[in-house]
């Protein structure tokens, strides 16, 4: 079984897919990196502690 | 864009760089560096991190806003040379593809701000965004000489935020950072309508070159520069100044001041004759003005931080 050629569309778009994939990894990074100073900030126990008076 | 309106407009395929370019990145630099400063200038320690994705998310904020100005302002921008080469008039980027982008960018990095630091600041970055497409960008543009006054308070809102991020509120010390662009928008950009020529004219855009004429315009930019320097010099003696950004703001208002008095005293003819030389340079300058003085402000937050202010 081989891989389909790919469509001249996929060619012609595939520094904007290549921009919006890299996008979307740095974002995640970036979500995963504000968790893990958070958490180790402590920041979400004096949320959770405020919430519960 | 789909494939229906790429061979609709007839054009080239949008690459990634276009849609980047809506986001208006040398202005986005501007942002970058000013809410840099303003974060760091605050007494207020933030995580590395935390202060590192807050001011990209306020650049992002601030692209959202060009890209929204861009899809607003299509229209003047194909008429005026100096932006007819953007994504839009260029014919590489559909109208609400930048609306879409610009509003998708507002509230995504205003969320993200509200998450990463605090919901003053993300707040305060949506009325940032609000205060450029709707008050400067559809409002004040088209309809004062006064556009570039009041509309200039969107981009000398930046330090302020990074401000709020470390502190959750404002100060007085923000208050003068903002000050700082805030008088500095105004030369600047009339020093550009001087030599654009007829560009805001053909576009029907009351600049102050067009509505009070290019004398008038000479005067006001000494008038404001006078001011900008007044207001400069004098945050050398609030909490974010200190001897190196004092001397540095006297060294920087003196060259700048001496080139608002070149540009008052040419004629028409004068600048004509050479190009609008001196024009040119004086806006090179602001360019150079802005970016020292907040160099100035960010060595005195340093050197505050490390405790080596007491030794100067």
């Amino acid at each position: 079984m081989s891989f389909r050629p790919d469509h001249e569309l996929h060619k012609r778009r595939f520094g904007r897919n290549m921009g919006v994939g890299l996008v979307l990894v740095a974002f995640v990074a970036i979500v995963f990196g504000l968790t893990v100073v958070k958490v180790t900030n402590g920041d979400f126990g004096r949320a959770a502690a405020e919430v519960q008076g | 864009m789909s494939d229906t309106t790429s061979v609709h407009l007839g054009t080239t395929e949008a690459q990634f760089g276009d849609y980047l370019a809506l986001l208006k990145p040398r202005v986005m630099a501007l942002v970058v560096f000013t809410a840099f400063v303003g974060l760091l200038a605050a007494p207020v320690a933030v995580h590395p991190f935390v202060g590192m994705v807050s001011v990209l998310f306020i650049a992002v904020g601030g692209g959202a806003s060009g890209a929204l100005n861009m899809w607003w302002d299509a229209d003047i921008d194909r008429v005026m040379k100096r932006t007819r080469n953007r994504p839009i008039p260029a014919g590489l980027v559909a109208p609400e593809e930048a609306k879409a982008l610009g509003f998708a960018l507002s509230g995504f990095s205003v969320v993200m701000l509200g998450l990463a630091a605090n919901w003053f600041a993300a707040g305060f970055l949506a009325f940032t965004i609000f205060f450029y497409v709707a008050i400067y960008t559809m409002w004040l543009k088209r309809s004062t000489p006064q556009n570039i006054v009041i509309g200039g308070a969107a981009g000398a809102f930046p330090p302020m935020i990074g401000w709020a991020v470390a502190t959750g509120g404002v100060s007085v010390e923000g208050l003068l950072m903002f000050a700082l662009i805030f008088m500095w928008t105004p030369p600047h950009f009339w020093a550009l309508a001087l030599f654009m020529g007829d560009d805001y004219d053909n576009a029907d855009v009351p600049m102050l070159t067009v509505t009070h004429g290019r004398r008038a315009t000479r005067v006001y930019i000494l008038v404001y520069t006078v001011i900008l320097a007044l207001i400069a010099i004098g945050a050398g003696f609030s909490a974010i100044g200190g001897v190196i950004y004092l001397v540095t703001a006297l060294l920087l208002n003196i060259w700048f001041v001496i080139g608002a008095v070149k540009i008052w005293r040419r004629s028409e003819a004068d600048s004509a004759a050479d190009q609008f030389l001196v024009e040119r340079k004086f806006f090179k300058l602001s360019l150079f003005y802005l970016f020292a003085l907040f160099v100035a402000i960010l060595i005195e937050a340093g050197l505050d931080r490390f405790g080596i202010e007491g030794l100067l």
